[in-house]
């Protein structure tokens, strides 16, 4: 379930107005701005651009990124876009890191439906000129490149049937390539890349009793080999994506230092999805509400905009 | 009495691609006495059976079945929606093996990228499986190239880098000449490559590979199966095409050559007007309706 609280009653047109208003003059009114797009879905923040455009014959989005500075920038510059725009905008910043987020690739091709890993990949090649899928083989290598390619340029069938028989042979070949160790990395990638969610929660659950264990479990090692860790990530997106978001958050929170482009990067994209699902599960682990965690760790304007998104009242 | 240009006739009419459906009218619209002399002096389609009888010939009725249903088919094909067809093709081919596999590289590489997302689609509502899925079904090395083609949703702007054309041309280079030929399709340079860019810096690297090399990038893949089928279909499709309606029409084409000439003129008949394509060499060979169907079909080929 969704944590942004939308009023019943929108006028766009008021809101490009309050926007203005807000960005005139010597500095900015940030409250306002956070008022104003931290209650609006994204379709109302689409059009509450067009309708700004159309007043001002400005561009809301640049004028936004002159007036703000920092993390709130980052933060307000990622929620005010398109949800398939700003996936595409995520997944270049991981992919030109001088060491690629492999995990954001991860991330954003396997919790993302079918088809809005296809609007990823339209809205990245109107951005970036070129495929997604051609732009993280340029930056990667090896058995990584291999998965992470597979992965984001899938088109899962979006059925609920399960071939339990499949489920079963499947479990079997990953437990064949993840115990020797020696990977057999084809037939992971292969099965994790083409099978329906569906029937890869059927295979894991298959594994799972079969062998007493996670396969997450059995594929911890040397926390140095990128595939390893990439593969893990893979299958806990695909497994339980909840629970990975909500490790996400534990992890950015707890690091000595926020690491605020994960917390920005879960908020921001599951804050119209199933961010309400992750407090409860992040509850439940911490026994302290996500909302106070957020809040305790950052400051300023950049922390109003991450409680207004978690569904703090004003 | 059968006179010889009625045995004649019959046995043309089925024997190039399509039925003669107005000649076997008029031949078979006679006395018994006529067409008994028929079964007597056509030695292609009946053979004296030792109980005396002109008995069909077991290949024969084969044939005849390919050639009546040739016009069925056009029709199927030509009114399904593109991404149906295309979703039938690739299933088809997967299904029937590795001699069908250019079929699917077909598809996945003359199509644009949103018609082959929509073959995607359409595979899901009709198999309820991803095509990526059914090709794990194939145990041979060509899998790897096959899911990667089927997958790519390739960037169509302009604007190509010359310089990674030409290092990739290099690359590419490399592993047919330098490296075992045998293990082409297991090269994951040359794979990532033929699968993830656009087809206008493919047509670069093409041009890059000429010069740099004197021959072809497709002459240096001879005898590569997929692989050449692959850099024709993106890169010179025109040629692909040309080679497989040649292939159709001649003297020993099997079935599935013919096939193609149906799916060909089909599916590419826009392409193929815009290439100047004229249907000379294959006029002669068609008959009947399905005749009269194709060459309209060239004919309407109005770019929309």
């Amino acid at each position: 379930m969704a944590t942004i609280d939308v009023p019943e009653q929108v006028s766009v047109l008021a809101d490009a107005e309050a926007l203005r208003k807000a960005c005139k003059g010597w500095g900015t009114d940030e409250k306002a701005i956070i008022s104003v797009l931290g209650h609006r879905n994204a379709v109302q923040r689409k059009q509450i651009r067009l309708a700004y455009e159309d007043l001002y014959q400005e561009d809301l989005i640049k004028r936004l990124e002159s007036e703000l500075s920092g993390d709130f920038e980052k933060a307000v510059y990622r929620w005010i876009l398109d949800p398939a725009d700003r996936d595409a905008v995520l997944a270049n910043v991981a992919i030109k890191k001088l060491s690629p987020d492999h995990h954001v690739i991860v991330e954003i091709s396997c919790t993302r439906s079918p088809e809005e890993l296809l609007a990823v990949r339209r809205a990245y090649q109107a951005r970036y000129k070129h495929s997604l899928e051609e732009d993280v083989a340029a930056h990667t290598k090896g058995d990584t490149r291999k998965l992470l390619v597979a992965l984001v340029s899938a088109f899962r069938y979006d059925g609920e049937e399960i071939n339990t028989r499949v489920a079963n042979s499947e479990a079997k070949i990953l437990h064949e390539a993840v115990k020797d160790k020696e990977f057999n990395h084809e037939e992971i990638i292969r099965i994790l890349s083409t099978r329906s969610k569906m029937q890869l929660m059927a295979t894991f659950n298959r594994y799972r009793d079969d062998h007493g264990t996670t396969i997450t479990k059995n594929l911890e090692g040397d926390s140095g080999d990128e595939f390893l860790k990439t593969l893990r990530t893979t299958i806990r997106c695909l497994n339980d994506p909840k629970k990975y978001f909500e490790k996400v958050l534990r992890n950015s929170i707890r690091r000595v230092g926020t690491d605020e482009d994960a917390l920005t990067r879960v908020i921001v994209t599951r804050a119209e999805k199933d961010l309400k699902d992750v407090k409860e599960l992040y509850y439940k682990r911490n026994s302290v509400p996500l909302d106070q965690a957020v809040a305790k760790d950052t400051t300023g304007d950049y922390k109003a905009l991450l409680l207004t998104l978690l569904g703090k009242e004003d | 009495m059968a006179l010889p240009v009625d045995v004649e006739a019959l046995d043309k009419a089925f024997s190039g691609i399509g039925v003669d459906e107005k000649s076997l009218i008029s031949i078979l619209t006679n006395s018994n006495e006529h067409k008994r002399s028929l079964r007597k002096g056509s030695s292609k389609l009946f053979i004296e059976d030792e109980n005396g009888f002109e008995r069909w010939d077991q290949s024969s009725i084969k044939i005849l079945k390919h050639q009546f249903n040739r016009f069925r088919d056009a029709v199927v094909l030509s009114l399904l929606h593109p991404w149906e067809r295309d979703a039938r093709l690739i299933e088809k081919a997967i299904r029937k093996g590795p001699k069908h596999y250019n079929v699917i590289v077909e598809m996945a590489c003359t199509r644009s990228s949103d018609q082959l997302l929509g073959a995607r689609k359409a595979y899901h509502s009709l198999f309820h499986h991803s095509i990526e899925e059914h090709l794990t079904h194939i145990k041979g090395r060509e899998r790897k190239l096959l899911v990667a083609l089927v997958s790519a949703y390739r960037y169509e702007g302009t604007g190509v880098n010359e310089d990674v054309a030409k290092s990739e041309a290099q690359i590419l280079y490399e592993a047919i000449n330098n490296g075992d030929k045998n293990k082409l399709l297991d090269h994951e340079d040359a794979i990532m490559i033929l699968a993830s860019r656009s087809k206008q810096h493919l047509q670069a690297l093409y041009r890059h590979y000429n010069q740099s090399y004197d021959k072809t990038l497709a002459q240096d893949l001879e005898g590569e199966g997929i692989l050449k089928d692959t850099v024709e279909c993106l890169c010179t499709p025109q040629t692909y095409f040309t080679r497989v309606l040649e292939a159709a029409v001649k003297e020993d084409a099997d079935e599935e050559s013919k096939r193609a000439l149906t799916r060909v003129i089909v599916t590419q008949k826009e392409q193929l007007v815009k290439e100047g394509f004229v249907p000379n060499k294959i006029q002669d060979i068609l008959l009947g309706l399905y005749k009269d169907f194709m060459l309209a079909s060239i004919a309407s080929g109005d770019i929309k």
